[in-house]
């Protein structure tokens, strides 16, 4: 009762202060100090430097879509939770308004706990761990899927991509990587999976497999063994490719590749290692808009940072980590304030629909979890992961079942 | 002990007491985990130190007291004071069965080392096959709001945790203080300086080694017990990994193995030099990915090969402790 | 499959017969092995994109520079600790490890790099097998490069020498030998080993610079399992441990595997702990 109380007060506290002449010079030169936190080095350091790219052109853009100022204070926690809780800390103490982050679920909890214990506002960028949202912390929001949401959206855009390929895949073999994500996809899978009555495929077989295995012989063996007609893949970048590369040199040619929702096979690191051989396969993920007028801002301001890049290969990372950092900037507009308590209010109040990833508008629920972030059928084709579904968003057709398919 | 160090103690206790109300969230995050490498290094510093067995799988210990007592708090709802002595049993009767075998195949050196990091990671992928554990997704427990101080369940805010650690590593040291000057710590010097001699003369080295192993994974096990609470989500990877095991090592290795201080100035020193080279490269504007921990590497090296005995019996000896 | 895991195998041996002869003489534990062979592979690399030679011709210089660099490395950093007890010894090899994979991540960034030959997704059928033509040659290369150090160890004075350390170090030291010397050339003969395997294997797998604590940790199970000091034993450990991974992966599961392997060390330590084809300390 008292924190609602509270809560009205502050929010018309805000409203007013709005209105008052002071509030609006306070507004326009105050600075709103993001602390991002991101695992640049240590086993992770691939995806975080990847997210650091959205994080690097946001406050150029954010300038001139919102007219707003966020200074960046950048953080690596070295893919350690440890560092993760320490790291946040030291933000907040050197006067962060909110936190941003960390791509991993582990450290998404630590840095969770000290950002509702010392009442600072938490966004997360990517972490997929539905525990995170079910803690009842007021200061943490999520704009990215939980595990079972992408599991949800990545087995329906698989019902959509038969459909819209005429093709009726029998059965699948399941392979996933045995870690915290993949787990956690796989229980997804094990939950939904049944439910879906518009699938016309069984799944004849699950396999798991070490993440750190550098040698997947047997588990591609197996695979091929239960002749399946398509693979479907949680996987992560490294294990992608000797997957790939492993059904090639046992001669294994399936319908194709598709994953209801996970990294690796949409990477650079993918199709630069697999040349030709990364052709076709399909991730079904949260991705951006290609037509969406952000998404064409955000890539500007990314070549112009990055010209050797393309955003194309960096889409999940650059994209919501760039959200994230959005939906701070947008809340800080709105709370025309710094203080914590405010912005946090004003992020529970968030409602963006100017956004660039698929789906819904950007609104938390009560748990502070985004719902509606629509996924894509993400298809390699051309050297570039090509957005073949849903069909509003789509660049090309998708190819199902792969040029390479032999019945065997 | 003689006088100085006594007073250098208690000037130091005293410090520590009054530590949360000289500074800010920051520090004492950074605190709280200084002190949580101390007590761990302190527990491995018996089994090392005193009986003279290098394990390299102490993450075991951690890992096994986390998620007992995580486990039952996570299933049954039931406080980590329970969970607490049931984590303490089982690790222990764990490192009892490790020494046991060690010492019945008479395995020592390298090998016992090897033996403890083939225990430990066994254990790290077997949990990440233990569903009703979290396996690999990780076992998150319930976290209630932490303004007000439930020591039945162990939560609070971080203070609270400050000082429960604290009061754990002031405790460890204690007791290995009193272990050492008792006839129990003079069996593990002579074991140590000729174990031939040693039996020799009578003594029951099989005994007192047995000793020195269950103590050290029984008071490792607390450890895990407060990581889990502490934290409040379990990975079998990461609490398992060989990663942890060195990171409990370095401190008494570095601060010097076999000594009462040594763990906890090794935890101290290096934690502040790595936050230390972090802030350093930051506040020269260096961004580079993996420089600081190339600085850190030089910095152990440095150490380890010019102070092999650790810091601690130097700055000692300088003192005239 | 057993072939593939026969062929990986010999290669995960030749790896673990350097720290095989690292160990058996010098009794130093070297827990930098496996970054070791991650430098060597980044070698491999550069050397591919900028020059476009094949790893296994890459193998001569690398081999070179690394004999010297081990040789340097034994004779500067690590000889005054061999009388040390083992966890300085160790202490001081975790941060060389920690050092080289940190560098290795400055210098290179954190994406992975490979190596694109023509052969290395080619197969040979052999009856109903299917046998990995890069996983051959590889696996040749290995079984090429143990023959070689065998023979050296056998025949050759220096090799003699060394295992006159190995057996008596004080014996040796009497007898007159540079024992400092000829730990160092040690060193660098297992260094050799490493490049080598280190220029096989990245024709396998891709390599990030955090691959090293893996491959570090698989040669020491090797090493145990096939025999300290025996050579013979490390391919045969690298080749059981092959074998016995991908069998446990057909028949438990997959993910399970490395278990398996930590087991059977276990049960090794216990049991035999001199290893399989290892003599009696």
């Amino acid at each position: 009762m008292k924190r609602r109380q509270f809560t009205q007060a502050a929010a018309a506290l805000a409203a007013a202060s709005a209105f008052s002449p002071f509030g609006i010079v306070r507004a326009q030169s105050q600075k709103l100090k993001v602390g991002v936190i991101l695992p640049r080095s240590g086993h992770l350091s691939f995806i975080g430097q990847s997210c650091q790219k959205g994080a690097d052109l946001a406050p150029g853009v954010i300038k001139e879509m919102l007219g707003v100022d966020i200074e960046l204070m950048n953080a690596d926690f070295e893919s350690n939770v440890d560092t993760a809780r320490t790291r946040a800390e030291r933000l907040i103490q050197e006067g962060a308004h909110v936190l941003v982050g960390p791509f991993e679920s582990g450290a998404a909890a630590a840095i969770a706990q000290v950002a509702e214990q010392r009442g600072i506002p938490f966004v997360i960028n990517i972490a997929a761990a539905p525990q995170i949202t079910e803690q009842g912390y007021k200061y943490v929001f999520r704009n990215f899927q939980t595990a079972i949401d992408i599991v949800r959206n990545g087995l329906v855009l698989m019902g959509d991509l038969f459909q819209a390929t005429n093709t009726v895949p029998r059965t699948a073999v399941f392979m996933h990587v045995n870690d915290t994500f993949g787990q956690a996809m796989a229980k997804g899978i094990g939950a939904l999976f049944p439910k879906q009555s518009h699938l016309p495929f069984k799944i004849v077989d699950t396999i798991s497999y070490d993440p750190t295995a550098r040698d997947l012989t047997v588990e591609v063996s197996k695979a091929k063994a239960s002749n399946a007609d398509f693979v479907m893949l949680v996987s992560r970048l490294n294990d992608a490719v000797l997957l790939r590369r492993e059904m090639v040199k046992q001669r294994w040619n399936p319908m194709g590749i598709v994953s209801p929702g996970s990294p690796g096979m949409y990477e650079e690191q993918y199709f630069k290692a697999l040349g030709k051989l990364s052709e076709h396969s399909i991730s079904n993920v949260p991705w951006y808009n290609p037509n969406a007028k952000l998404t064409k801002v955000v890539e500007k301001a990314f070549l112009k940072q990055n010209p050797k890049d393309k955003l194309d290969f960096h889409g999940l990372n650059v994209g919501f980590t760039f959200e994230a950092l959005l939906v701070a900037a947008d809340a800080f507009k709105r709370a025309r304030s710094t203080d914590p308590k405010t912005l946090r209010d004003a992020i529970a109040q968030t409602n963006i629909t100017e956004k660039m990833s698929l789906g819904g508008p950007i609104k938390f629920n009560a748990k502070g979890q985004v719902e509606g972030i629509g996924s894509a059928c993400v298809q390699n084709l051309k050297g570039l992961p090509t957005v073949v579904l849903p069909k509003e968003a789509a660049a090309a057709k998708p190819v199902f079942p792969a040029p390479y398919y032999k019945k065997s | 002990m003689n006088r100085r160090a006594a007073a250098g103690l208690l000037i130091l206790a005293a410090l520590l007491v009054a530590f949360p109300w000289m500074t800010g969230p920051y520090a004492l995050s950074v605190a709280t985990l200084i002190l949580y490498f101390a007590y761990a290094g302190q527990a491995w510093n018996v089994m090392m130190g005193f009986a003279g067995q290098l394990s390299l799988g102490h993450s075991l210990y951690v890992g096994v007291g986390a998620y007992v007592a995580g486990g039952i708090f996570f299933h049954w709802g039931i406080g980590p004071w329970a969970g607490l002595w049931v984590a303490i049993v089982l690790c222990t009767l764990l490192g009892l069965v490790i020494g046991f075998l060690a010492f019945r195949f008479g395995i020592s050196g390298v090998y016992f080392a090897l033996l403890t990091i083939a225990f430990a990671e066994f254990t790290r992928i077997g949990f990440d096959h233990i569903a009703p554990l979290g396996g690999p997704g990780g076992l998150f427990l319930k976290v209630a709001q932490r303004d007000t101080i439930d020591l039945l369940n162990f939560r609070g805010p971080p203070i609270m945790y400050y000082y429960a650690i604290l009061a754990l590593t002031a405790g460890a040291f204690i007791a290995c203080w009193k272990l050492l000057h008792s006839k129990v710590g003079y069996y593990w010097q002579a074991i140590r300086e000729d174990e031939e001699a040693a039996r020799a003369l009578g003594i029951n080295v099989f005994r007192w080694k047995m000793l020195a192993m269950a103590i050290s994974s029984g008071m490792t096990a607390i450890a895990g017990v407060f990581f889990a609470f502490y934290y409040n989500n379990l990975f079998p990877e990461q609490i398992f990994n060989i990663s942890r095991s060195i990171e409990i090592i370095l401190g008494p290795i570095i601060g010097g193995v076999g000594t009462l201080f040594g763990p906890i100035l090794g935890a101290a020193v290096l934690t502040l030099l790595s936050d230390g080279i972090t802030e350093a490269f930051a506040a020269m504007g260096l961004d580079i990915p993996g420089i600081k921990q190339v600085f850190y590497g030089v910095v152990l090296l440095v150490v380890v090969m010019f102070l092999p005995h650790g810091i601690w019996p130097a700055i000692a000896r300088k003192l005239r402790l | 499959m057993v072939v593939a895991g026969v062929l990986t195998g010999l290669v995960y041996g030749l790896m673990a017969l350097g720290l095989s002869v690292i160990f058996g003489v010098v009794r130093v534990v070297n827990f930098a092995h496996g970054e070791m062979m991650t430098i060597a592979m980044y070698a491999a690399t550069i050397l591919f994109a900028a020059l476009n030679v094949d790893p296994f011709l890459a193998v001569l210089p690398i081999a070179a520079a690394f004999f010297v660099f081990g040789y340097a490395l034994q004779k500067g950093f690590i000889n005054p600790f061999i009388t040390r007890p083992e966890h300085s010894q160790f202490m001081l090899l975790v941060a060389v490890a920690i050092i080289m994979v940190n560098g290795l991540l400055m210098v290179f960034g954190p994406d992975a790099r490979n190596v694109q030959t023509d052969y290395q997704l080619e197969s040979f059928e052999v009856g109903k097998v299917l046998v990995d033509k890069a996983r051959l040659y590889a696996a040749g290369l290995a079984v090429l490069t143990a023959a070689g150090l065998f023979s050296f160890f056998r025949f050759t004075l220096t090799g003699k020498a060394i295992r006159a350390c190995a057996d008596n170090y004080l014996g040796a030291k009497v007898v007159g030998l540079n024992v400092k010397h000829l730990y160092a050339f040690t060193f660098g003969l297992g260094s050799i080993c490493v490049a080598v395997a280190g220029c096989a294997m990245v024709v396998l797998v891709d390599v990030t610079p955090g691959l090293g604590p893996y491959y570090t940790l698989l040669a020491f199970v090797i090493v145990i399992v096939g025999g300290l000091g025996s050579m013979g034993g490390a391919l045969l450990g690298g080749v059981l441990i092959g074998v016995s991974e991908a069998l446990a992966g057909l028949y438990i599961v997959p993910s399970a595997k490395s278990m398996f392997s930590f087991g059977l060390l276990i049960l090794v330590l216990l049991f035999r702990p001199q290893g399989l084809l290892g003599r009696k300390a």
